[in-house]
């Protein structure tokens, strides 16, 4: 059939017949439209498959162990945060200053024989570094001190030494509270963690140091164990030298403060380490206003960038509270997709479908429920868009930008905690899971490393691997290189495929003398391009500018940035736009079209779900982009049709609109203003998160140039026809 | 017997000698031994067990077992006491001394002491260390070190052997021990350390754990404790002939009863403890060869300063504690400044077969003290992350047990030396240096006296940094750091688990104008005890800092297939297209074409076309597009069928 469809058109003068590969290539190349309309609809298809193609989760390491050994947190150690919890709730009441928990703590710290130390850190703001952006180690901002001293935070930091270990590696325990206000249920996350800790101290089985940070989330949870990673990885020697400014009343401050924690002993503000960390869990005690018959656990585990930790940490932790523990595991779902008809109608589509191949083999397995299919949807949709968001979760992501694999566990019971029985149960459970996932951890021999790093997840015990997910990305991303090479190859071959779509073909240049002037012609359309292109950079740098100036509200902000931006696409149109009508819509759509399947394919490698949810919005887009006047030429219907789908995609396209659309959906839209993106923006680029780049790059000068494709003056062309 | 009955002529004369030989060399043992007059000629053992409570509720218990055997030409190869395999050792290798250390878990510098001559000599970085000091040409060292490494790994059980590649030991200069060529050192920080170490090298003993101090040695109580180090110390000279000193140091936390009824007193209240409690076993008897058989009881220098206040001076049963046999002797530290109390330590001996020595201590209320401190606690870490790059960094922090040091003199410096030994896949920039006092950056030609770097070499020599500080005594903080790079390995040089990191060694910081010497003032007898005379050896204050793990860029091993597979096509990809370009003649192939293009049928029709044609019976496929248009119903139909037998089948 190949060859037969490749020879097709005979060869003109007698040329040799080119190699296979070559020949398959003109031949995809031919029928590119073809190609591509079925490559996306198999990539749409294949991305609504993700949920049925999920495999459940496995322990891949087998160091591992989780569960083999019996939880040694018994009901002693639940009366030890009881009491723990009560004296907190005593000082928290009182209400003297901030440090009135730390000294607590550093106390108990102390009589478990741990070694304690505090960690003081200044928040610092967000600030746009356009420079900074995939890089975590920004040591110079740190010299930056321009807060008052009153302004900073107070980590207390306990390490238990294993008795027999070599101290090289170390698991990390966080339980964020708010010094200044504490609430009952972070005062019990403080309980249960000091009881886990002086279990800790007193078992014989550690082999790695064990660091418990009790951050004090005054100025946010990501902040305090953010400052502390940085200090525990980055130090600055040159501490005292850098901060002459405020260095008086700083050092005042510490000595105040070490006034105030009367704990005996020397060194307590001396920044103590205890080697590569293996893993770090986060967590917290949440009180929820919906009762459940179960108490929950929830996993948070993205981190920037769309970074995820080990697998494997998740299954330990899965497997522990489901089959040790009996808690009900949740991961983060969009709501609003549980109760849409659409997937519910797929699903039970997938359904059928299921009952069928289940008829014809009973070895495939497609057999998944309606429910279940559109639940699962609902988590991967999340999955899916907190990691192309590229912000962290929650302060376990510090730990990524350091290559630990760490987790957030939120735990919620089921009653009130007022009641002391269920708040003992309910602790029982939340000790002995934390231990058994401590234990399972520091059986590891190596760091994490045997399961997987690439995936998503579809429910708290089913995932999609990188090998699967891959297939729908890969499936949309196809077309592109082959449509912009048979826009570019030109003639005959586009003859054709135009003529299956039902174009007129005259607006499409066929002489010869444009054949042979046109060689170099590309290169006006890549000048354009990479015009576009540039301004798409200046437009990101602008932000920086923009900081700098006193502006308040978000709408000012992003009115003067829309504003500014225009300007400057005027400014280089009135430059550069006598060469932009030259060179022809095809050219310059096909040089279009390459450089984003470039930059898909690089953001792909950077944050697979940006790339992913970037593809969707703008493959259609660059694959139906065609002139607004050669539109017009066709018939009624036709014309409708691909005027409405041109519009709509440009309007979908472009990225304000895009995420305002994404966060609707996955939030409400009643939220959503017009100040809404350039908070959005702000969020993005004070987490460094790639997906900023990914759409002011990549997604705004390709927006930019499918509507000035869309708007092209086709007068050249359809002049000559 | 052999002898006997070899030679059948002078049976009862050859009986008889050896019947007068025997007595004559038993008594001559036991001469040596029980008589002082001539202790300097025999072979000696001796055994001492060290106990002294710790300010964190442990107990820290030395022992330390001595034998030694005069120069080999007074006795030939033979030995009574000295165990053979060390003798054989020294001669053969010609060892001047060596150490040899297998250590599990850290020693705490900031609660177990750091000045002390426990902590200064018997704190060992964990894992396996071993030094030697050769007695041979330089020439011949290397080659030595190689074979005493075999030979010291089958003797004890360990992989000290991995100790003979040129990438994993060292020649230092002058940082380690001043100014020796013939020095070879290297460290095992992963070895790791259990009884199949212990049972080789309880095997030296004259008595094994059997009978005497050793019998302490109960393997679960033993390994229970916080620090276990076993170490093997060899010295061998022409005129006194082999001493070796084999010595246990172990850190354990006696169990506490709890009395309900003093819960909260009990809570404050240093655990009580004996020697039975925590060694779970009782001295069995006495080792009979062992010349002397003592337990040693410290009170430290800070915990009898904080006794005097309290007003009970240096009674061993007051209203703090209890100390339960009454002790032999009481040695006083004697202390070049008048008016300050020291420590002092009580002898307990252990003579008697039946009654076994018990000592036990019984606290009765509670005390706080703290241990010496050495002038500078250190600390080593890694700053960085990421496979590529890192910085090391060595942190002095200031103790206040220099501060009368300081008071002492005014404008006095602190010297500081520091040995670090580094892998060669980290590389290290060693222009990097850079110094931080009490954070301000310093040059370093300001503050480092003498520096000698040896460059790691690929494979070959690991890096090694000697470099020796000079600061003033009023200094709070010291900060070093040094940039590396992380190198890649061959596939094959990844140890098992590579996946958990690389170590290096921890580095070693000495203080050479701090000592950790001690003397003792004594009632009526000179001190012939060898572990108060090791005590009283001018020892400079040192310590080990802890090993690093860095992690390097590790490959996928459970995938080697994949790998190969993917890069195997990624080649065949490249090179047959590379040939392909390169062979291909094109004027003459288009001659070829030209010439067949008329008759050439292309592959996928003519193999169809042939297909159809066998099916059908015929030879030769020239009718093409009926034959095709009938293959492909034919393609269909198999595919129909296929399916409908499947459904059908299930």
């Amino acid at each position: 059939m190949a060859a037969e469809a490749g020879d097709g058109k005979p060869q003109p003068g007698r040329r040799p017949r080119s190699r296979l590969i070559v020949r398959l290539g003109a031949l995809l190349v031919a029928h590119s439209v073809l190609v591509s309309v079925v490559c996306c609809i198999a990539g749409s298809i294949a991305f609504l498959l993700l949920p049925v193609l999920a495999k459940n989760t496995y322990v891949s390491e087998n160091a591992l162990m989780p569960g083999s050994a019996n939880p040694m947190f018994s009901s002693h150690d639940v009366v030890e945060a009881n009491r723990f919890l009560k004296e907190i709730l005593d000082r928290g009441s009182a209400k003297v200053t901030g440090t009135e928990i730390a000294k607590l703590i550093g106390q108990h710290v102390v009589d478990v024989g741990a070694e304690l130390y505090y960690h003081k850190f200044h928040p610092h703001g967000n600030q746009f570094h356009p420079l900074h952006f995939f890089s975590s180690i920004t040591n110079t901002m740190e010299m930056q001190y321009n807060s008052s001293c009153t302004l900073f935070g107070l980590n207390s930091v306990g390490i238990i030494r294993a008795p027999r270990g070599d101290g090289k590696e170390a698991i990390v325990l966080v339980t964020p509270y708010n010094s200044q206000n504490i609430g009952q249920s972070e005062a019990l996350s403080l309980g249960l963690a000091f009881s886990i800790f002086s279990l800790l101290s007193r078992v014989t089985w550690l082999a790695k140091d064990i660091v418990w940070l009790a951050a004090d989330s005054r100025y946010g949870e990501y902040t305090a164990v953010d400052s502390w990673l940085k200090d525990y990885h980055n130090p600055l020697f040159l501490s005292n030298s850098g901060k002459i400014g405020t260095g008086v009343c700083f050092e005042e401050n510490i000595l105040h403060l070490l006034d105030q924690l009367k704990v005996k002993g020397p060194g307590y503000n001396i920044f103590k380490r205890a080697g590569t960390m293996a893993a770090a869990l986060v967590f917290k005690v949440i009180e929820k206003k919906e009762k459940e018959e179960r108490d929950s656990l929830t996993i948070y585990a993205e981190a920037s960038n769309g970074q995820m930790p080990n697998l494997d940490l998740i299954n330990i932790v899965h497997y522990l509270a489901v089959h040790r523990q009996g808690l009900r595991v949740k991961i983060g779902s969009m709501h609003s997709l549980l109760k849409a008809a659409w997937l519910k109608f797929v699903g039970e589509m997938l359904q059928l479908f299921g009952k069928l191949t289940k008829h014809l083999n009973p070895k495939w397995k497609f057999d998944i429920t309606s429910a279940e299919y559109v639940e699962g949807t609902a988590t991967l949709a999340s999955s899916i868009y907190y990691q192309a968001l590229g912000v962290p979760t929650g302060s376990h992501g510090a730990f990524r930008d350091y290559q630990v694999d760490a987790i957030t566990l939120e735990l919620s019971p089921r009653f009130s905690l007022n009641n002391e029985n269920n708040r003992s149960a309910f602790l029982l459970r939340g000790g002995r899971l934390i231990e058994g996932v401590i234990r399972s951890v520091n059986n590891l021999l190596e760091k994490f490393h045997q399961s997987f790093f690439l995936y998503f997840l579809t429910a708290p015990h089913k995932f999609v691997s990188v090998g699967v997910y891959m297939i729908p990305f890969a499936l949309l991303l196809a077309p592109l290189p082959i449509v912009s090479a048979a826009l570019f190859s030109g003639n005959d071959n586009l003859g054709v495929s135009t003529e299956k779509v039902n174009q007129e073909p005259g607006c499409i240049g066929s002489s010869d003398t444009e054949l042979r002037s046109g060689s170099w012609k590309w290169l006006q359309a890549a000048k354009v391009v990479f015009m576009i292109h540039l301004w798409a950079i200046i437009v990101s740098l602008l932000p920086y500018v923009l900081s700098q100036f006193p502006l308040t509200t978000p709408i000012t902000l992003l009115l003067v940035w829309a504003a500014l931006s225009i300007c400057i696409l005027l400014i280089f149109y009135l430059i550069f736009g006598a060469c932009s009508t030259h060179c022809g819509w095809e050219l310059l759509k096909s040089v279009m079209i390459a450089a984003a399947s470039t930059g898909l394919s690089l953001m792909s490698v950077i944050n697979f779900s940006t790339a992913q949810i970037g593809a969707m919005l703008i493959v259609p887009m660059c694959l139906l982009v065609q002139p607004l006047r050669k539109q017009m030429q066709a018939g009624v219907c036709r014309k409708a049709v691909l005027v409405i789908c041109n519009l709509t995609i440009a309007v979908v396209g472009f990225p304000p609109v895009a995420l305002l659309i994404a966060k609707g959906v996955c939030e409400d839209f009643g939220k959503a203003g017009v100040g809404a993106f350039w908070e959005l923006a702000q969020l993005l680029w004070s987490w460094n998160s790639a997906t900023y780049l990914y759409l002011l790059w990549i997604h705004l000068p390709c927006w930019v140039l499918c509507l000035h494709i869309l708007l092209y003056p086709c007068i050249g062309r359809s002049s000559k026809a | 017997m052999a002898v006997l009955r070899h030679s059948a002529a002078f049976p009862f004369l050859l009986l008889l000698a050896l019947l007068i030989c025997i007595p004559a060399l038993v008594s001559g043992v036991w001469l040596n031994d029980d008589g002082g007059g001539v202790e300097e000629e025999g072979e000696q053992f001796s055994e001492e067990l060290f106990l002294k409570p710790l300010p964190d509720r442990k107990v820290l218990a030395h022992f330390h077992f001595q034998s030694t055997v005069p120069p080999s030409a007074a006795n030939g190869r033979h030995h009574h006491l000295f165990p053979k395999a060390i003798a054989q050792l020294v001669q053969k290798f010609q060892i001047k001394e060596l150490e040899l250390s297998f250590t599990q878990g850290r020693w705490n510098y900031e609660s177990w002491g750091g000045s002390d001559p426990i902590s200064s000599t018997n704190a060992k970085p964990p894992g396996v260390e071993l030094w030697a000091l050769f007695d041979l040409p330089v020439m011949e060292i290397d080659a030595t070190w190689k074979d005493l490494t075999h030979a010291l790994s089958g003797l004890f059980c360990a992989s000290i052997n991995f100790l003979e590649s040129s990438t994993s030991y060292f020649a230092p200069s002058w940082a380690f021990r001043s100014n020796v060529s013939n020095l070879r050192y290297g460290a095992l920080p992963r070895e790791a350390v259990c009884t199949e170490n212990l049972t080789p090298w309880l095997k030296l003993l004259p008595c094994r754990d059997k009978a005497g101090l050793a019998s302490l040695l109960d393997r679960p109580s033993i390994y229970k404790g916080y620090y276990h180090s076993q170490r093997l110390q060899l010295t061998s000279t022409k005129s006194t002939g082999i001493v070796l000193k084999q010595t246990l140091t172990v850190v354990l936390k006696p169990d506490v009863q709890r009395n309900s009824a003093h819960s909260s007193l009990d809570k404050s209240i240093q655990p009580s403890w004996s020697v039975s409690s925590m060694f779970k076993k009782n001295v069995t008897g006495l080792c009979v060869p062992a010349k002397t058989s003592r337990i040693f009881f410290e009170l430290e220098t800070n915990m009898v300063v904080e006794l005097e206040k309290l007003g009970y001076g240096d009674s061993w049963s007051n209203s703090i504690f209890d100390l339960s046999p009454n002790p032999v002797r009481v040695f006083k530290e004697s202390n070049p400044l008048p008016g300050r109390s020291n420590s002092i330590i009580y002898e307990f001996i252990n003579y008697s077969e039946h009654e076994p020595l018990d000592l036990g201590m019984k606290w009765k209320l509670p005390f706080i003290w703290s241990c010496s401190q050495a002038p500078f606690h250190v600390s080593r870490f890694l700053m960085g992350s990421g496979n590529e790059r890192g910085s090391i960094a060595i942190s002095l922090q200031s103790t206040e047990s220099n501060k009368e040091f300081l008071a002492k003199s005014h404008g006095c410096n602190v010297q500081v030396l520091i040995f670090q030994v580094v892998p060669w896949y980290v590389k290290v920039y060693y222009h990097t240096l850079q110094v931080f006092i009490d954070g301000k950056p310093q040059s370093v030609s300001d503050v480092i006296e003498k520096i000698q770097v040896s460059p790691s070499e690929d494979k070959l020599f690991p890096g090694t940094l000697e470099l020796m500080l000079r600061y003033p005594c009023s200094v709070q903080s010291v900060a070093l750091t040094l940039d590396f790079d992380k190198g890649f390995l061959h596939i094959d040089e990844y140890p098992p688990d590579a996946n958990q990191g690389f170590d290096i060694p921890s580095a070693l910081v000495t203080f050479p104008n701090f000592h950790s010497s001690r003397s003792y003032v004594e009632d009526n007898f000179s001190i012939n005890s060898p572990l108060l005379l090791k005590f009283q050896e001018k020892n400079v204050v040192r310590s080990y800092t802890e090993a690093l793990l860095v992690p390097l860029t590790t490959p996928d091993f459970s995938m080697p297939y994949n790998v190969i597979t993917f890069t195997c096509t990624v080649l065949a990809l490249f090179f047959g297209s590379l040939l392909n370009v390169l062979r291909r003649r094109v004027g003459e192939e288009e001659r070829l074409l030209n010439s067949k293009d008329t008759t050439r049928i292309r592959l996928i029709p003519l193999l169809l076309s042939k297909f159809s044609s066998k099916l059908k019976g015929r030879t030769d496929g020239t009718p093409k597009s009926s034959s095709l248009l009938g293959s492909k119903f034919l393609l269909i139909l198999v595919a129909v069928l296929a399916v409908l037998w499947h459904y059908i089948s299930n």
